[in-house]
């Protein structure tokens, strides 16, 4: 019923817009990864492999890479252990108010991301809130310095970002569970602890599977929260890619570690996709 | 459902655990909010409790400083031109991929919804160096196509969505009437998705306006309202930033009790972002 032209006009300039400023771009990061700075400071078009093998070499790019990791693996913990059953209670429990707590989930999501961590900056520096709340009520005599400053912080405050994130695909796949599937497991004998983890539970993965890819995904890239809260022993990858674009002047070394970056991230959604499809039942 | 669930032995504590874990997850992501609006009127700046001699001071400094409304006009530049640029590009894109087929569409599919959960620092990244390459000097005008692009992804999740409950018969008889492709789009086709479109307009303002990460690598000599923030509390913190942020939040909030209360109004399907949390699950990036 559409006509060509109909199907070229709908198609084009956003086939065209995207290859310019998305496809384009990640091109250049990959040719970026393998040119150089010359000590005029200027970006040497030629081609080779040394800042690969910098890479490689150095060990302080994969330490920091793995404690990054270890960060977006803790955030993704947690937010799955506040997700999940945060979500499966709205939608088995909640009854009428699964809509009014629905969108108390979402409007944390509406203050800016900045704001929070700053926030949570105010809540846990030595002279902050939480410690002179202790103080006052005569917990501890001196402010508790490891809060602020710290790993600690960086997956407290990326936790309490991305649990919203890791919540919302797990409700959407607690939500799409035929409700009479769990009352023929009911009818069937089952007892609510058996419903939960052989009907509800297996049901939801690939919703789990998402909300752990986002969580997991988008705190391994934050630059932010590390800066604003993570002092020396909580620096992230994407803080080193930042000094290199910034002050360290070193655009090509810092293009190779961020498409090593995309090439960890892409590989993932591709696998969590697999995963989903194996999980999903329709 | 509910009698049922309540109604199995030893179910009772389990749904008392739920509601207690429900209302700790609640507390945890509610206190920060909480704590900033209250500091934001504590005459002693933004730490120490209990908060005293509370008042509209910080409100008031906050009233005066050129810099902070410098910096939201800015914001507002960009949230429209982004919503501009990713509703032009997103809607044509979500009737592509609904009524056309082409060559590396799968793809298209995959790059469109990237920015989506890839994050900001590549996607901020990988466009300065393209605006580098082309000799672009950054600006405003870097950052709303930086946003502008990221946020196609939600124009064109929501719009794909809403096509996809779309009654084509509509669009069908429009044609077989004699209205000509564009007529039938701006007077079946939009209408239909008047909903969606206005949900991803929003929702596209308020990332653009809350947006960071692409923003801090495309960014000129002219300070978006987060940059500003973001500047300043690397100078040390004042109160003001908390006042600043509560007037933002409760801005946010009334956008989305205005937005609710339209959805009631029209019917009751579609949620802000609801579409996107189902659909931006990685599947639908790839399928």
């Amino acid at each position: 019923m559409f006509s060509r032209a109909y199907k070229t006009v709908v198609t084009v300039p956003p086939l065209l817009w995207v290859t310019v400023f998305l496809l384009v771009p990640y091109l250049l990061m990959f040719c970026y990864s393998f040119w150089s700075v010359s000590p005029e400071q200027a970006i040497v078009h030629s081609w080779n492999l040394a800042n690969y093998h910098e890479l490689f070499q150095k060990t302080v790019y994969w330490q920091t890479l793995l404690r990054s990791m270890w960060i977006a693996v803790r955030v993704m913990l947690f937010s799955l252990l506040l997700g999940y059953p945060l979500a499966y209670f709205l939608s088995f429990y909640a009854g009428k108010r699964k809509d009014l707590l629905y969108q108390m989930v979402i409007i944390p999501l509406w203050v800016s991301y900045l704001v929070r961590a700053y926030a949570w900056k105010t809540i846990l520096g030595s002279d902050g809130v939480l410690n002179t709340l202790l103080q006052y009520v005569h917990l501890t005599r001196h402010p508790l310095d490891f809060l602020l400053y710290s790993p600690f912080a960086v997956v407290l405050t990326l936790t309490h970002i991305y649990t919203p994130f890791a919540f919302l695909p797990i409700y959407a796949a607690l939500e799409h569970i035929p409700r009479n599937l769990v009352e023929a497991s009911h009818d069937l004998g089952a007892s609510p602890a058996q419903t939960f983890w052989k009907v509800i539970f297996p049901l939801s993965i690939p919703g789990v599977v998402a909300g752990a890819t986002f969580a997991f995904v988008l705190s391994l890239g934050d630059f932010l929260a590390p800066l604003l809260l993570g002092g020396p022993s909580g620096i992230m990858i994407s803080n080193i890619v930042v000094s290199l674009f910034g002050a360290a002047y070193n655009w090509p070394l810092g293009a190779a570690i961020s498409l090593g970056m995309l090439v960890i991230v892409v590989s993932l959604l591709f696998l969590s996709e697999r995963l989903e499809k194996k999980w999903s039942f329709s | 459902m509910e009698l049922l669930v309540s109604g199995a032995a030893g179910n009772i504590p389990r749904s008392r655990w739920l509601l207690a874990h429900a209302a700790a997850v609640f507390a945890f992501l509610y206190l920060p909010i909480a704590i900033l609006i209250l500091y934001s009127f504590n005459g002693q700046g933004v730490g120490g409790f209990p908060p005293h001699q509370l008042t509209f001071d910080w409100y008031r400094i906050l009233l005066n400083d050129g810099p902070i409304w410098d910096s939201v006009l800015n914001s507002l530049k960009v949230a429209f031109a982004a919503m501009a640029i990713s509703l032009m590009l997103g809607i044509p894109a979500a009737l592509a991929l609904d009524r056309a087929q082409f060559p590396g569409k799968a793809l298209f599919r995959r790059l469109v919804l990237l920015p989506l959960i890839l994050p900001g620092i590549i996607t901020g990244l990988s466009l300065l160096m393209l605006f580098n390459v082309m000799g672009v000097k950054l600006s405003l005008m870097t950052i709303m196509l930086g946003h502008g692009t990221a946020l196609i992804s939600v124009a064109t999740t929501e719009v794909f969505a809403g096509l996809q409950k779309l009654d084509r018969a509509q669009e069908e008889a429009s044609l077989d009437l004699g209205a000509n492709y564009w007529q039938t789009f701006w007077r079946v086709t939009v209408p239909n998705l008047k909903l969606p479109i206005i949900g991803a307009a929003l929702l596209i303002f308020t990332l653009s306006m809350d947006e960071i990460a692409v923003s801090f690598f495309l960014i000129g000599r002219d300070n978006t309202l987060p940059l500003e923030i973001w500047g300043r509390l690397r100078r040390g913190i004042t109160p003001e930033i908390n006042a600043v942020s509560t007037i933002i939040f409760m801005f946010s909030l009334l956008t989305i009790v205005v937005w609710y209360r339209l959805r009631l109004r029209a019917e009751g399907g579609i949620d802000i972002g609801g579409e996107l949390a189902e659909d931006s699950s990685t599947s639908t990036v790839s399928s």
